[in-house]
């Protein structure tokens, strides 16, 4: 943990107050009624979008799913692109056909976000098994939440990746809550990492606030991975500050743990390391400052990109391929 | 040679392997040969790798072969029966079916799921359901609904190659039939249907395993002087309405039969399309023969009650000509 360069670190600090700005613009937009749908925020969970990704090559495949801004940007896919997906303009990663919950960018690897909780972990798994075969040393990794485990899915891709000892990387981001309620109203078992054993498979729980603490144990368990050890089960605790969509009024949290939101901030915490390890306040500050600025104008020139066209509606229902084209084109 | 369904479809699936090397076959016991034999000894040929065999976890198998489809592999997937295809609809048709859509073209899914439906020797209830109609409703799905072991050949041949995910729907009272494959036979047309049997007062809709029963019904009423057309959809996505309309035109009666339940069946999708395409055309209201609204029973004289046959197609017909 402690090898990381200085300039590594301040990768980190830019990338999380990459996500931090950008989703701060989709929540301001959600309520002025410019994004369409319903978003959700990983507020509070970048680290764990940061440091897992920062381990990744382009090569390497990502899942995720309904709260998934963070890994798309983590992942590499270009800002600007992204969020005119998620105010569903032509110029988005899927020419507004996809949204917040449906990111897709194939240049990056990030090979989808879906909005059925639970839906993506097969499909990584599927992804896992397609490298497999192709002998390549890539792998597949899916971003979930503590709410799938109670997806039968869920078990049934646990065990397939360990039976066919797939190059898997499970993240479980454990906010402790699915929409409403808190995990002990979903499951009497506590940690999610404790599924993980008896399908064979590796696992490990840790903070998942702390961006380091994430970044080395993702480092491990890929470098496993890689080197054939089979899937792996990362469960990062963290917390969600903001609502479960933009717009949820939170009547189920209280004052107090509202007040305590900022000792779990990753951001500060990696501020405050990084002043521990002899930054200026300053120099952080004009880091953050940058990052807004830009942030800023992504989100100015997003505002300003064309919607698509409605003429293009019927396109890519199906491939190029398919006899029923111009039949199907004709149902607009 | 005279070949079995079953073989025909197992040869077709051996030559695209060995014609592609993106092709993975997976499902429950498939490297044993499957529940009815289809994929027996492909495995001896192609591999573990290759053909695999997976748990009984029709959603996660479903995901997989979605997965792999995205990276670049071909998978063939088998769900044994269509029956438990529900289980496995949040894949369908949540994600492969929408992939390419949402992805806005940046990815496709080319996958076969094998299936097989139909009511026969007392499966009953959950093993003989025909549930066709349900995935013509998903755009970004394929049908194909093979009424032959000819047709499933050249049918399987063109699936496997498309670039969108496709339900290949075998009818298991047609696992038995055999017909000589021709020399030189190769892919067929998806998305074209087949006059099965010309003629020119009924036009009987229909496909799978009711094609066979519809041409016997139309023997039976050309002793009676009724000359009956039986077209072969072969594939429900996409419809080929244009032949329909032809047939239409000439007949200006129509009869469509299927085995799964008449209501929201695709007859009720092609008796509105036609109807409101082709009603000029039409002579008389377009009739439709399905199953009653009941679930599949085991005892043979029930399910035998309870199946649309020949005699029903022919009651139709000669109510329409009448
Ligand atoms: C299959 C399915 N059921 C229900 C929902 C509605 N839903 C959306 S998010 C959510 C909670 C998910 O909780 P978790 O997986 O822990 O992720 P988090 O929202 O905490 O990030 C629910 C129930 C859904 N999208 N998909």
């Amino acid at each position: 943990m402690t090898d990381l360069s200085l300039k590594m670190l301040h990768r980190f600090y830019e990338q999380l107050w990459q996500i931090r700005f950008f989703e701060g613009h989709v929540q301001r937009l959600a309520a002025s009624g410019e994004v369409p749908g319903f978003p959700h925020l990983s507020t509070g969970q970048e680290a764990v979008a940061v440091g897992v990704c920062a381990n990744l090559t382009e090569g390497d495949m990502l899942f995720s799913g309904h709260r998934a801004h963070g890994h798309v940007l983590a992942k590499g896919s270009d800002p600007y692109a992204t969020f005119c997906e998620v105010i569903g303009r032509q110029d988005g990663l899927c020419q507004g056909r996809g949204g917040s919950m449906h990111l897709v960018d194939v240049s990056t690897g990030m090979l989808g976000a879906t909005g059925v909780v639970a839906g993506n972990l097969s499909l990584a798994a599927g992804a896992a098994w397609a490298a497999q075969v192709a002998n390549k040393e890539k792998i597949a990794v899916v971003f979930f939440g503590d709410g799938a485990t109670g997806s039968g899915v869920f078990h049934e891709t646990l065990n397939l990746a360990g039976l066919w000892q797939l190059p898997l990387l499970f993240v479980c981001e454990n906010n402790g809550m699915a929409e409403f309620t808190g995990r002990e109203e979903h499951s009497d078992v506590a940690k999610v990492s404790a599924f993980a054993a008896p399908y064979g498979i590796s696992a490990q729980t840790i903070d998942g606030n702390d961006v380091l603490v994430v970044n080395a144990a993702a480092r491990s368990a890929i470098q496993g991975i890689r080197a054939g050890s089979g899937p792996y089960l990362l469960e990062c605790m963290t917390y969600r500050m903001a609502g479960h969509y933009v717009g949820d009024a939170q009547h189920y949290r209280s004052k107090e743990e509202m007040a305590t939101m900022k000792e779990k901030d990753p951001i500060e915490r990696l501020r405050l390391h990084l002043l521990a390890k002899g930054d200026s306040a300053e120099e952080l500050e004009a880091i953050m400052q940058r990052v807004k600025a830009e942030m800023t104008a992504v989100v100015d020139r997003a505002r300003k990109a064309a919607h698509p066209d409605p003429a293009t509606v019927m396109d890519y229902v199906y491939s190029a391929d398919f006899p029923g084209r111009e039949e199907n084109a004709k149902w607009n | 040679m005279e070949l079995t369904f079953i073989d025909i479809i197992r040869r077709a699936l051996d030559e695209e392997m060995d014609r592609d090397a993106a092709i993975y076959l997976l499902g429950e016991d498939v490297a044993a040969g499957g529940a009815f034999g289809v994929t027996k000894g492909l495995v001896d040929k192609h591999g573990t790798n290759r053909v695999k065999n997976t748990p009984i976890s029709e959603a996660a198998i479903t995901g997989m072969a979605t997965g792999a489809a995205l990276c670049g592999l071909r998978p063939v997937l088998e769900i044994m029966f269509i029956d438990f295809a529900t289980l496995a609809m949040d894949c369908l048709v949540n994600q492969a079916a929408k992939y390419r859509y949402m992805s806005g073209g940046q990815l496709s899914v080319p996958m076969v799921v094998r299936t097989q439906v139909g009511a026969a020797g007392g499966a009953a209830a959950q093993h003989s359901q025909s549930l066709e109609s349900w995935f013509i409703h998903v755009p970004g799905l394929i049908v194909v609904a093979p009424s032959s072991p000819v047709e499933a050949y050249g049918l399987l041949k063109s699936a496997i190659r498309l670039s969108d995910p496709v339900l290949f729907i075998e009818h298991k009272r047609l696992y038995a039939m055999k017909e000589d494959l021709p020399e030189g036979a190769g892919p067929l047309p998806i998305g074209q249907a087949r006059v099965a049997r010309a003629g020119k007062d009924v036009t009987i809709i229909v496909y799978s395993a009711m094609v066979r029963t519809a041409l016997a019904a139309a023997d039976n009423l050309a002793k009676e002087g009724i000359s009956c057309e039986v077209i072969d959809l072969r594939t429900l996505v996409p419809l080929d309405i244009e032949t329909l309309l032809k047939s239409v035109t000439k007949t200006r009666r129509v009869v469509i039969a299927h085995e799964a339940v008449e209501v929201g069946g695709v007859g009720a999708e092609i008796a509105a399309r036609l109807g409101s395409l082709a009603f000029e055309e039409l002579d008389a209201p377009i009739v439709r023969v399905g199953c009653p609204f009941a679930p599949i029973p085991f005892a043979p004289e029930l399910e035998k009650a309870l199946l649309p046959g020949s005699r029903e197609i022919e009651k139709a017909v000669r109510e329409l000509i009448a």
